[in-house]
């Protein structure tokens, strides 16, 4: 029996503007159940990737199958796929339910009869029938949401679908995210709101000037990255320098009264034992959760840094 | 509630389409969403006021005028009318009120950023262009038809249902000057198609309503700046504005087909690869914005 095709699959992934490269050889892939994000600074390269899978602008290079098809060929291949790329739009003069009928009637099948049910998905039940101008950035955003519910997705590719919202407005996207995820639809969301990710995703790609930096398990990067440690001492001085000196510990500096590192669990016990013989006894040697952000900005701030970064543990490295 | 929501919210929304969406879907919506537009009204509205004011300028204004076709007429029939408007309106009433919709029906979904909601959903986009262009077009001959009804109501509350006299000099009788009337319309819509053409040509290329209805009606003032400069007097039977005129053929006697004919190919010359490149930047264009 033939392997089902995953949802998203992108190979060297390509657009180029004149000399301007806005996405420069993608490979991705989304499996079946994932909650991928897709993360990257402002200007990355991430909505004109959405693009691309959606078939809304043509690719320079490289390939985009959605279940196994093309989306640059027909709309077809956007079967059991939906979403959106920056803010959901819709005709301001009509209400949100005329929009939602109209989008329904574009997609045919039983899509109508789902307009119900997905504006109660995103609550937006009661104001359905005001005008779509009148509505907030929020209201909208759930309005997209419910347009991409109409047809039935497998698929969801959600592009910043947080952004603008109020912090109640934000825990209520991560919700239905997560509610989603738990019907069993696939969802691929890009962000630069870390914690969003980090809350909602099992899986990232982090793409910088248009180049994946990171993909893979959240975990996995967290691991292959190293854990950061904070040490406190009787002799701070001698610690730092014991630290410096010991192989295998890294990104070695003093920080609120401590010194900080990152290392292995093997490379810290044979510190503990150094620092010791050095005289500096240990007041405090404890593992500091690695924060997504950290890692987000060790792969995307520093331009040569980055792109001299060996692949990461489990993760494709650029 | 304004006029325009109370008029908007009268229109009944279209009805379930069975199966798979198709052209007749787009069509549906297409002309669901023109009842919520102002544009829509305003390009009515003057097709309708238009004949209303010319007659009544006719009534009250300064008096006889000989100059033009069926000038000497205006106060012996009211079916003289829509004639002398046809003859008027082709100067830039007529192009302005189509390019109206036409220049507007694919820019305004750039304008809402629409275009990525629409074309990802279960259309391909010919299905799209062909039903806006159809809108666009059935836009055009309501507003045609409903100037010239309203031209012929006018006229005759003015002037009286009486007979006209032919370009040839032959009287044709109050009834069959009516259906020459009509067959007029019909045959004035074919430069207005090509003008729809070039609205939506405009609308697809510049992505913006105002630069696509305003280039419309320039292209179409252009071709009468053509007809009268010195020296392209040989031009004249090939420009578009010259097709306006074409409906006056069956006005004579015998009815004179050659430049109904004429206007065809010609239209056809500057309509079809209009709405050809119009297809083809829709079809292709990358949808990078909004």
């Amino acid at each position: 029996m033939s392997e089902e095709p995953p949802p998203v699959e992108v190979r060297g992934l390509v657009k180029r503007y004149g000399r301007l490269s806005a996405v420069d050889g993608v490979d991705l892939t989304v499996q079946r159940g994932d909650v991928y994000g897709y993360l990257g600074p402002n200007g990355a390269g991430k909505t004109t990737s959405l693009r691309m899978m959606l078939g809304l602008i043509r690719p320079t290079a490289g390939t985009v199958r959605l279940f196994g098809r093309d989306p640059q060929e027909s709309v077809r291949a956007l079967e059991g796929v939906a979403g959106f790329v920056e803010a959901p739009t819709f005709y301001p003069y009509l209400s949100g339910r005329r929009n939602l009928e109209l989008l329904a009637a574009y997609d045919g099948g039983d899509a109508r009869r789902r307009v119900d049910a997905a504006l109660e998905t995103v609550e937006l039940l009661e104001r359905a029938g005001d005008r779509v101008g009148g509505y907030s950035h929020g209201m909208r955003q759930r309005l997209g949401i419910a347009a991409a519910l109409l047809r039935n997705p497998k698929l969801l590719l959600l592009d910043e679908p947080a952004t603008g919202l109020d912090p109640a407005g934000m825990r209520d996207m991560r919700l239905l995210i997560r509610r989603l995820s738990d019907q069993g639809i696939t969802v691929l969301l890009s962000s630069h709101l870390l914690s969003e990710v980090e809350e909602v995703c099992n899986r990232v790609a982090i793409i910088r000037a248009g180049r994946i930096a990171y993909e893979g398990e959240i975990a996995a990067l967290k691991r292959g990255a190293g854990a950061s440690y904070r040490l406190e001492t009787t002799d701070d001085e001698r610690a730092l320098a014991v630290c410096q000196a010991q192989p295998g510990i890294s990104e070695v500096r003093r920080e609120d009264g401590a010194i900080r590192f990152v290392a292995e669990d093997r490379t810290v016990a044979e510190l503990s034992q150094a620092l010791v013989e050095a005289g500096a006894l240990i007041r405090v040697l404890a593992p500091q959760t690695l924060r997504l952000e950290d890692l987000f900005l060790s792969l995307t701030e520093d331009g040569d840094a980055a792109g001299r970064r060996e692949p990461l543990a489990e993760g494709v490295g650029t | 509630m304004s006029a325009l929501s109370t008029a908007a919210a009268t229109l009944r929304r279209p009805r379930r389409a069975a199966g798979a969406p198709g052209v007749a879907t787009v069509y549906r919506w297409e002309l669901f969403k023109l009842g919520f537009q102002k544009r829509t009204y305003l390009g009515l509205g003057a097709s309708i006021a238009t004949p209303i004011i010319f007659t009544a300028f006719a009534s009250f204004g300064p008096g006889h005028h000989d100059d033009f076709a069926f000038a000497d007429y205006l106060n012996r029939s009211g079916l003289a009318f829509p004639l002398v408007l046809l003859l008027f309106g082709a100067i830039w009433l007529f192009p302005l009120i189509v390019a109206l919709v036409a220049g507007d029906i694919v820019s305004s979904e750039d304008h809402n950023g629409t275009l990525k909601t629409i074309f990802t959903r279960s259309l391909e986009r010919h299905q799209i262009f062909a039903g806006k262009t159809l809108v666009a077009l059935t836009y055009a001959v309501v507003a045609i038809f409903v100037e010239g009804t309203t031209a012929v109501i006018a006229g005759i509350v003015r002037s009286g249902f009486h007979s006209l006299q032919s370009l040839s000099g032959t009287i044709v009788s109050a009834p069959k000057a009516l259906e020459l009337v009509y067959f007029a319309l019909l045959i004035y819509l074919i430069p207005i198609v090509t003008i729809v053409c070039i609205g939506i040509l405009l609308s697809s290329l510049t992505r913006n309503s105002a630069a696509a209805i305003v280039g419309t009606l320039m292209i179409s003032l252009l071709f009468q700046l053509i007809g009268i400069i010195p020296g392209l007097q040989d031009s004249v039977p090939y420009l578009l504005s010259t097709q306006y005129q074409a409906w006056q053929g069956l006005l004579r006697t015998p009815i004179d087909w050659q430049p109904i004919i004429r206007a065809v190919w010609v239209c056809a010359m500057y309509g079809v690869p209009a709405i050809f490149t119009a297809f083809v930047l829709f079809l292709r264009r990358d949808v990078a914005g909004g």
